[in-house]
């Protein structure tokens, strides 16, 4: 049995269930985002393929018959790009420091504090958002303090603030679980050296440890990133509604709106949002690392 | 009588009861397909206790989930619970089975007011579960003077005190056809000067919004997190239940009702239990079980057993003169819900 | 101090911990909440718990999200070990498979939760366990992939080069060397795995089926229907079981280490 034979053979399973669960519907609703929605629901399957669903994510024709600019989903598209970024560079910046203290840490205190870090995030994120809903509320404590110490009255729910704190907190662990990865292998010795060799602890985290952790970074930022852009439980509960993110515009148009051609094309441009980001990511990397 | 025209009864009788048992699917369960929370659970062990049939209940949140379940053709459910608008388009798609209501035995029961509804005309369809209304509530001790006009103006230009303390539903249609009966619009308008008022309304509330949540309506208005709230008057009562300054309102611009009803599936794997649960649930005693624990009326004359708590809420007991304000929900076009969904779309983003 | 400790590290890891702990400590808090209005604190009381027990519904949601996370996380599992086996060396296309074997990871989940339904309507599948098992189990890969394929990575050459050379076949090699030293790595992607599995929304609110309601699915409905502190309860009760798994994890981590 050759080498690549026995690769095959280990490797093709679980390509096979990703391909056909996840490459092939993608493909699928590709096409979907082409043609018209069916008569009560679902897809028009004979309908001819047309960009009119993307056309009408730009242009639409405005209430008075004119064709505008539609500003509505591009604002959504910037907010929830930026409340993603927003979350992303806030864990990593909580998860950068707990990482590397934990990866200073004696084995035992490493695997306690690794279970300390998983235990909220077994909890149903329904639930986590709603414990936030209880803490910050009007009435609450925290609301209650915050408010004798500022001078005007402060309103922490139902903002976009609040719903960068439901996020930050479902996906933190996102952010420490690839860097502690990252530190745990690292050997220590190196630091030490550089700590003789008369660096700064700065620079050292600069020049030291700062590309070692690139990988887990990399991998952090886009664990969290990617599910904050589709969030839709957070920004409904937390940020009161008042303002839609891509995940709920979504979710919009496979219920309520029953246009599921639509809901596709907006899938697909999620999609390609990614994309540029992970190529971006890519890039930044590879400029890092070389 | 003669004993042995006594044992014919008997016997008759035995065969009567036995009937329906022997019309019952081979399975002795019954996939139920409710709202969450709009079905008291205790009831299931009285019907499997009664009829030896296993309930399996499952929730959804919205009549676009449950069409989304339907249409989609996945997924088979024995009994589902559409509101009035969605019957026609469902019985139009053949996705219902025709169960035949008006034969069933206890149709005897139902009020006269709820035979005949124009959403399945001769109950061939489906049957009446609970109805209710969605209307304005508020909290009267927030309220300066303690007490609002029973108008959508209250609600979509609040008086100054009430700003910032008003909480919308979270659901395009709700609002909309809200803002529709304030402004006289048709509930289905193509029109895209309607949609552009609807919007500049809605645009100018949002100011003065708190939030947008169709969750946890009872909770808000319980803890007194907010004055007003656009609401359906069942979650008002329970709010009541725990608050009693709450009240509520019936908009005279016109309130929208919702009427719930079983109906069976045409993919149903036990269309038979399915009939024994509808009629079951069409005994005057069962349907008061449902009201006295959801806080919605039903349609059943069920008066006697309905607990006085509910009995002396304006929130379930409507009074008569309010009857005229009531407005039926239409099942719109996909042009009406495409203007909609621009409408709400621009107002979020 | 050691070179090794950064400043603020170990106060900003103290805030981190009260960050993730205030809302779980809140929940349990409130779960014994007396009143019905779930936000209002009144008195103690262990109702809730009682509620759930007769409560039919959270029963089998919660049964439902069991089966359906062990299956998926186990077959996740074995497809990611054999993967990460097979990716363990650079080979001609190896960056190309990683990038596969990752999309669910990197796909916003939403996205794929619909494209699935559309790939299962339009294929007439019935919605249900076995459509629900199917898609867990595609995202749950890259979830049990990555900390096997990191614990790979650390593992060097040279163990099983030894062992090779003490004339230890393949199999026996794997058996008694590589797969010892991989262990906590299996466990925890399985861990992981499951947790997404038992987490997840979005997919189950698409392809459930009758009667397969899951407790993410229930309490999303319950919570738009109006939170009870039922949902506190089966949260806190979530929690401490999932505190004995992951602790009998770590435990059996060790243990085979």
């Amino acid at each position: 049995m050759s080498v690549a034979f026995r690769r095959l053979c280990l490797l093709s399973p679980a390509l096979l269930v990703i391909l056909l669960l996840v490459g092939v519907p993608l493909c699928l609703m590709a096409w979907v985002s082409l043609l018209d929605k069916g008569g009560s629901a679902g897809v028009d399957w004979s309908s001819a393929p047309s960009a009119a669903n993307y056309v009408r994510l730009v242009w639409e024709e405005d209430f008075d018959g004119t064709m505008i600019l539609n500003t509505g989903y591009l604002l959504i598209f910037l907010r929830s790009v930026a409340l993603a970024a927003v979350t992303t560079v806030l864990s990593l910046a909580l998860g950068l420091p707990v990482a590397l203290w934990m990866a200073s840490l004696s084995r035992t205190g490493r695997d306690v504090m690794l279970l300390l870090i998983t235990i909220p995030f077994w909890t149903n994120l329904l639930v986590r958002n709603y414990a936030w809903l209880i803490i910050l509320r009007e009435d609450g404590w925290v609301s209650q303090f915050v408010n004798m110490l500022s001078p005007w009255p402060v309103q922490l729910l139902y903002n976009d603030a609040a719903v960068a704190i439901g996020l930050t907190y479902s996906f933190l662990p996102f952010t420490i679980l690839p860097l502690y990865t990252v530190f745990e292998k690292f050997d220590w010795r190196l630091l030490e050296a550089a700590h003789d060799l008369g660096a700064t602890r700065r620079r050292a985290l600069r020049r030291v440890v700062l590309p070692i952790a690139t990988p887990g970074i990399v991998a952090g930022a886009l664990l969290v990133f990617i599910p904050c852009l589709g969030a839709f439980v957070t920004p409904a509960l937390l940020g009161g509604g008042k303002t839609l993110m891509l995940g709920n515009i979504i979710q919009m148009q496979f219920g309520a709106s029953r246009n599921w051609p639509f809901g596709a094309t907006l899938a697909v441009v999620l999609l390609a949002i990614m994309l540029v980001v992970m190529t971006a990511m890519a890039l930044w990397r590879n400029r890092r690392t070389a | 009588m003669s004993l042995k025209s006594c044992l014919g009864a008997a016997f008759a009788a035995v065969a009567l009861l036995a009937s329906p048992a022997g019309a019952q699917d081979a399975e002795k369960t019954l996939y139920f397909y409710n709202w969450t929370d709009y079905y008291p659970v205790e009831l299931l062990a009285k019907f499997e206790k009664e009829t030896g049939i296993k309930v399996i209940l499952d929730g959804y949140d919205s009549n676009d989930t449950l069409l989304a379940k339907l249409q989609s053709g996945g997924a088979s459910y024995d009994v589902i619970v559409p509101s009035d608008y969605v019957i026609p388009g469902l019985v139009k798609d053949g996705l219902l089975m025709k169960i035949d209501t008006h034969a069933m035995s206890n149709y005897a029961h139902m009020k006269d007011a709820f035979k005949n509804p124009e959403f399945d005309p001769r109950h061939e369809y489906s049957a009446p579960y609970l109805w209710g209304v969605t209307g304005l509530a508020y909290d009267s001790a927030q309220v300066p003077g303690g007490m609002l006009e029973p108008s959508w103006k209250e609600y979509f230009e609040p008086r100054p005190e009430l700003a910032g303390k008003i909480a919308a539903l979270d659901t395009a249609s709700d609002e909309i056809l809200a803002a529709s009966l304030y402004l006289g619009i048709p509930q289905c308008t193509e029109s895209n000067e309607d949609a552009a008022r609807i919007l500049a309304l809605l645009q100018a509330q949002k100011e003065k919004l708190k939030l947008y949540s169709s969750d946890s309506t009872v909770d808000r208005m319980a803890s007194g997190e907010v004055a007003m709230h656009h609401l359906w008057n069942g979650a008002t009562a329970r709010a009541t239940a725990q608050r009693d300054t709450i009240r509520f309102l019936y908009p005279k611009e016109g309130t929208p009702m919702f009427r719930d009803n079983f109906a069976v599936p045409a993919n149903a794997p036990h269309p038979e239990n399915a009939k024994i649960f509808i009629n079951w649930m069409m005994a005057p005693e069962n349907a008061a079980a449902v009201s006295n624990a959801i806080a919605y009326a039903n349609a059943m004359k069920s008066d006697e057993f309905l607990s006085d708590q509910w009995r002396k809420m304006d929130a379930i007991n409507m009074p008569e003169d309010f009857a005229s304000r009531l407005v039926a929900t239409q099942d719109c076009n996909g042009k009406a819900r495409e203007l909609r969904d621009r409408i709400w779309t621009r107002l979020k983003g | 101090m050691s070179p090794r400790r950064f400043p603020f590290t170990r106060e900003t890891a103290l805030l981190v911990l009260a960050y993730l702990y205030v809302p779980v400590a809140v929940l349990i808090v409130y779960s014994f909440n007396a009143n019905r209005t779930a936000t209002v604190w009144t008195h103690a009381s262990v109702d809730w718990y009682g509620r759930i027990l007769v409560n039919p519904s959270i029963q089998a949601a919660a049964w439902n999200s069991l089966v359906i996370a062990v299956c998926a996380a186990t077959a996740a599992t074995v497809l990611a070990l054999l993967a990460a086996l097979a990716t363990r060396r650079a080979f001609l296309g190896r960056g190309a498979s990683e990038a596969v074997l990752n999309m669910p990871l990197i796909l916003p989940e939403i996205v794929v939760a619909v494209a699935t339904l559309i790939l299962f309507v339009s294929l007439g599948v019935k919605l249900g366990l076995g459509a629900m098992v199917a898609a867990h189990t595609a995202f749950c890969i890259p979830f049990a992939y990555l900390p096997i394929r990191a614990r790979l990575e650390g593992i060097s050459g040279t163990y099983e080069e030894a062992a090779h050379d003490l004339y230890a076949n393949r199999v026996r090699t794997f058996r008694r060397v590589t797969m010892p030293l991989l262990w906590p790595g299996v466990m925890a992607g399985f861990t992981l795995a499951f947790v997404t599995s038992l987490d997840d929304f979005l997919t189950s609110f698409f392809l459930a089926g009758p009667g397969m309601t899951t407790l993410p699915v229930y309490i999303f409905s319950a919570i738009r229907a109006g939170i009870s502190p039922e949902i506190n309860a089966i949260s806190a009760v979530m929690l401490v079981v999932s505190v004995l798994l992951v602790s009998l994890s770590f435990f059996l981590g060790r243990l085979r280490r």
